[in-house]
Formats: structure tokens, sequence, C-alpha cells
């Protein structure tokens, strides 16, 4: 167990100076700092000052370590644009984004997986295909349409709810209803294949053989090995909780950390989207570990220390 | 004799395609009945049908009795208590027919709750007891591993108490050896036929392995596309096969002595579901075949005691010429 665990973790480690070193060199590659945020009139001698300060003269490799060990230590440098430090902006954005994200995310699973199970349940019903006719066109409009969508019904339309911004309770609805419709349609589709699946296999039958009532079947036998695949794709939602909503943030003006990201990446402030970046790669990573480890809980034939003999 | 449990004129269709023609079948309390056919014949479709565990699609007609009581249709709450309780299926591939994700004495004491009202310490108890009574060694460890813990032969024998659990007057193996090696297979034949005799219960056998019957069962059922052929003690069944079909399948046997010989193989294969011919199935593969033979079902015509089989031929032997 200790050694599998300590293996996830030097990958989860990997992954994460993977995701850092390739948004330093791409940041660095694809465009000059100090001249979009000096503006492209700004005197020659001002951007090279602006350079020097932020030691952008510097070789890459020269730059990149530093950065590294900066990192080591603790410090995910500065906003170029207002010099605070870019931890401080990116994590008084959090609590915004959390307040989207989380109970989008209660809805995707709160609709989602009860969604796909009776579709499961009811196959080839009149149910089962209404169910997922809903969950195709769910997750195949992206969100920004579906967004603007919404926008023009409930804000424009009737003029229930405001298009954006993030004045009151009221403004958090659309946005969180974009993100659960998409994420709940989703996992309808995966949950019913996966519960599909294990309805299918002889240990089923067995159960009902043995005169197990169906009810008990379906929640003693069949939920808790369609739950093994399904936990991957929560896992995932759960990963996304702070990157998963940048288009929806943009579409409502919604200030949370994908619309600072958008932002930042606009004006090559470097310090800003890496350490952004480098909290994506951290929660993707973790809530993948989580997974992992429910693995574990969930399927003993996954878990990895010998029983018995 | 009066009847366990009795099957007539048992039909089943998926999506228009006929598995079953009229299957009638009975058996007997405490009798160990073989039930042979090639695949695809309808021999655990016989089974999952008679006990309702067959997918909702599938069109039932006929009728299967216990002890006189209509099961075809019978509520789901009364085909609960029958299924486990009085009547228990095992399946041929155990590895599978085991729930993964659950230890095996949980999958034992189910049943014991279900059918007999016992829980808790009392349960595990009998679960243990279970597994000893199947052989497994070590029974009391092995109430906490997982299926995949344990080798095919083992998780046969943990389906085999599981099935026990229930103290059912009939257990159905369905081909439970077919997925175990050859030394295994004869442990596990060993086993239930010696369940049976310290327990009473009746044993329906399904196989297509004849020497499998031969050494286990007193009375032999040949099923043919959707229907019983023929019917006879088994002694009688090897001594003096009345059907065609089930000459061919003795002739493919290989014989013990005597000189060797090409196994005969019959000519043809069984006809397609959606293209059955009117009369008997067997009609177009049989060398013996008559014109009649292609117009009607044969009726199971008796040929001696406990003896019957559907050919026209049959019946004609029995009319002195």
């Amino acid at each position: 167990m200790l050694r599998f665990l300590g293996f996830r973790l030097l990958r989860a480690a990997v992954t994460i100076v993977m995701v850092v070193t390739f948004a330093f060199v791409v940041l660095r590659l694809s465009g000059d700092p100090a001249q979009i945020i000096m503006g492209a009139d700004a005197p020659p001698e001002a951007v090279a000052a602006f350079r020097r300060a932020w030691g952008l003269e510097e070789p890459l490799w020269v730059q990149y370590l530093r950065y590294f060990g900066a990192i080591l230590g603790g410090d995910l440098g500065r906003s170029m644009r207002d010099g605070r430090e870019a931890i401080a902006l990116v994590g008084e954005r959090i609590p915004a984004t959390l307040a989207l994200t989380v109970p989008a995310l209660l809805i995707k699973l709160g609709i989602g997986i009860p969604a796909g199970i009776t579709a499961a349940l009811h196959r080839n019903s009149l149910l089962d295909r209404a169910v997922m006719m809903l969950a195709v066109a769910g997750f195949t409009v992206p969100s920004f349409v579906l967004g603007l969508l919404l926008v023009l019904v409930f804000a424009v339309q009737l003029g229930w709810l405001p298009s954006g911004g993030q004045e009151s309770w009221k403004h958090a609805i659309l946005p969180i209803v974009t993100m659960g419709i998409g994420g709940a349609a989703v996992l309808a589709r995966f949950t019913r294949s996966a519960m599909l699946e294990v309805l299918g296999q002889p240990y089923i039958r067995t159960a009902s053989a043995k005169g197990v009532p169906w009810r008990a079947v379906i929640w003693g036998h069949a939920l808790p090995n369609a739950a093994i695949p399904t936990v991957t794709i929560v896992g995932f939602m759960v990963g996304s909780l702070i990157a998963g909503a940048v288009v929806v943030e943009s579409v409502f003006s919604w200030p949370g950390v994908g619309r600072l990201l958008v932002v930042a990446v606009a004006n090559r402030d470097l310090a800003v989207v890496q350490c952004i970046l480098l909290l994506v790669a951290a929660t993707m990573v973790t809530a993948n570990l989580a997974v992992d480890l429910l693995y574990g809980a969930l399927d003993p034939r996954l878990r990895t220390q010998p029983r018995g003999a | 004799m009066s009847e366990l449990i009795a099957i007539h004129g048992l039909t089943v269709a998926f999506d228009g395609a006929t598995a079953l023609r009229g299957v009638d079948l009975s058996v007997a309390p405490g009798e160990a009945l073989g039930l042979v056919g090639e695949s695809g014949c309808g021999k655990s479709v016989t089974w999952l049908a008679a006990l309702g565990l067959l997918p909702g699609k599938a069109r039932i007609g006929g009728s299967v009795t216990l002890h006189g009581e209509e099961l075809l249709g019978a509520s789901s709450a009364r085909l609960d208590r029958v299924r486990g309780g009085r009547v228990a299926m095992i399946f041929q591939d155990p590895a599978s027919s085991l729930n993964p994700v659950h230890r095996i004495g949980r999958q034992i004491t189910e049943a014991l709750a279900l059918h007999r009202g016992i829980g808790g310490a009392a349960a595990r108890a009998e679960a243990r007891r279970l597994l000893d009574q199947v052989g497994i060694p070590d029974a009391a460890r092995r109430l906490d591993a997982y299926p995949h813990e344990l080798s095919g032969g083992q998780n046969q024998r943990v389906m085999i108490a599981m099935a026990l659990a229930g103290q059912p007057e009939l257990l159905v193996a369905d081909e439970p050896t077919t997925a175990l090696d050859v030394t295994i297979q004869a442990q596990i034949l060993d086993l239930l036929g010696a369940l049976r005799r310290e327990t009473g219960m009746a044993l329906v056998l399904i196989t297509h392995d004849l020497g499998v019957v031969a050494e286990t069962c007193e009375r032999v059922a040949v099923m043919y596309a959707g229907r019983i052929v023929e019917t006879a003690a088994t002694a009688r069944l090897f001594a003096d096969p009345a059907h065609p079909y089930t000459q061919g399948l003795l002739g493919a046997l290989p014989p013990f002595d005597g000189p060797r010989r090409p196994l005969a193989a019959i000519p043809g294969s069984v006809p397609e579901p959606a293209a059955m011919p009117p009369g008997c199935a067997f009609a177009p593969r049989c060398g013996l075949a008559q014109p009649a033979c292609g117009l009607a079902l044969p009726a199971a015509v008796p040929l001696g005691p406990g003896h019957s089989a559907a050919c026209l031929r049959a019946a004609r032997a029995l009319v002195p010429a």
C-alpha cells in the first residue's frame, strides 16, 4: 500500500513539474510581456528597463532555474501589471469560482447519476430514449452557446435573472445551471453504459437466482460494481473545480479564476498565468490520486496487498 | 410418482426467434436428471424460463408447476421465495457468477437471510459449515476472501454452498464443470453426487457431455432445437437409444475398448431458429428421414417404462408389421 502510494505521489509530482515547465517555455516563446504590458508605442528605453527589472533579458534556462528555485521556496512570483503577489491575486478569486463550480458539481451528480441509472433500468423504453436524447443535446451544445441561450431566454426575454456580474446569488444561477447541464449529461450517459455493462454480468443473474429481490439486486449487487468506472469521470469533474469555469465565467462576466486566467494570458502576465496553471495541475493531480485510492476501496481486485493465500 | 416440478409445452421466443418449441419435462423428488444436447438447443433457456430469469423481452408460454403450483406469471415476490429457496441454480462460469466486490461470506449469508431468516453470527457460522460441507479448506478464513482470490473450482464450490444455503428441493446445475479442468470437473461432480445423497435434493445436470451424465444421473432427457426428443433411464438410453439424434450422439463418443475407429459425426448443422422446418427439426440431418417427417412435429411416443422418443420411426416400430 505504501509503495503504491509512494509511486502515485512521485508520478503526481512529475506531472506537475511537466505542466510548470511547459507553461514556462510556451509563455515565453509566444510573446514579449514587456512589449505588451508597456504598450506598442512605449519608448525602447522603458521597455528595456522593464525587461531588466523582471529579469527577462537573461537566457531562458537561467530564468527557468531561478523561477523553479523560487517555487520550491514557496514564491510564485509577482504580477507584472500591479506588482502584487500572484498567489494572492489568484487566491482572492478562488471563492468566486468555487461558488459556481461546487453547486454545479452537485447538480451534475444529483441529476446525472440518477438519470443514467433510470435510463439503464428502463433500457430501450420511451423514458430511456427521452433521457438519452436530452443527454446528447446537453453535452453536444458547447457551454458558451448554452450560456448565451439561457441568457437570451431567462435574462433578455423573461427578465427573471441577470445576464452577468456578481452582485447577488441570483447572478450565480445561470452560470451554475449552464455548467451543471453539460456535466449532468456526460455523467448520465456514462452511468447508463456502466450500469448496462454490469446488469449483463453473470453475477447479477446469480443474485436473482438465489432469490434476491430486484431492488436489492440493483442496490446491493449492480450499483457497487457500476460505481467503479463512474468514479473516474466524477474524479475528473472534481479535478476541474478550479479550472472548469473559464468559458462560463467569461460568458457571464463572473470574476473568478477563469476570468483572471483569460485576462492574464492576454496581458502575458507570466507569474499569474503560471500560478493558475500550477494550481489547476495540482487540483487535477490530487483528484486523480483520490480516484486511484477510491478504486482500491471500491474494487477488491485492485488492492495490491495479498490476502489469505 | 408425484412430480416435484413439471414443465408442459414450454415455449420461449426472443424477438420473434423461437428458442423453445414446446418442452415437456418433469423431475421427481430426489432424482438426478441429465439434460443433454448441443449448444443453443435450449437446455439452459428451459430452466432460466422456468425460474423467471430470462430478460423481459423473452416471450414465454406453457406451464411450469412446482408441486402443482404454477410458476409462470407468478408474482416476483413469490418467485423470489422459490428461487434459491426451493429451486437453486448454479452456472457455467463460477468466477464471473460471483459478485467481484463482495466477500464470499456475505454472498452466502445473503441467501441464508433471505430463505432461512438467519443473520449475524449464526449466519456466519452456518456459512462456515456450508463451506466445510462443499469441501473448502480453511473455511473460516475463506469467508472473508473475495472471489478473485479463489480458484475456479473453489468458486464453483462457493456457488454450490450458496445454492445449498436455502436448503432447496432441486438444484439445477447448468454446465457446472465446463469452465474447469478435468480433475476439478470430477471432484465437483463427486461433490454434487455426495450432496444429493446427504440432503435428498433432486439434481438437474445440464451438460453437453454424455460421459458426465452416465456417471451422475439416473435419467436422461435429450434436447434438440428447442424440444425434448428422447427421455429414458440412463442405462436404457445408452443401451437402446430410439431417436436417430440420440443414436448419432452416442455414435460420436469414442469407444473405450476395441480398435480405433473414426468418430461418426452427425452431418449438417442445427437449423437456425428463424428457419425451423415445419416438421421434425432433425429430419434434414437424419439418414432415416421419410417424407412424412417433414410434415408435422412428431409427438413423444412411450416406448417402455420411462422411455419415450419424439420420432415417427420409433412410433412405427411399436406397430408390428
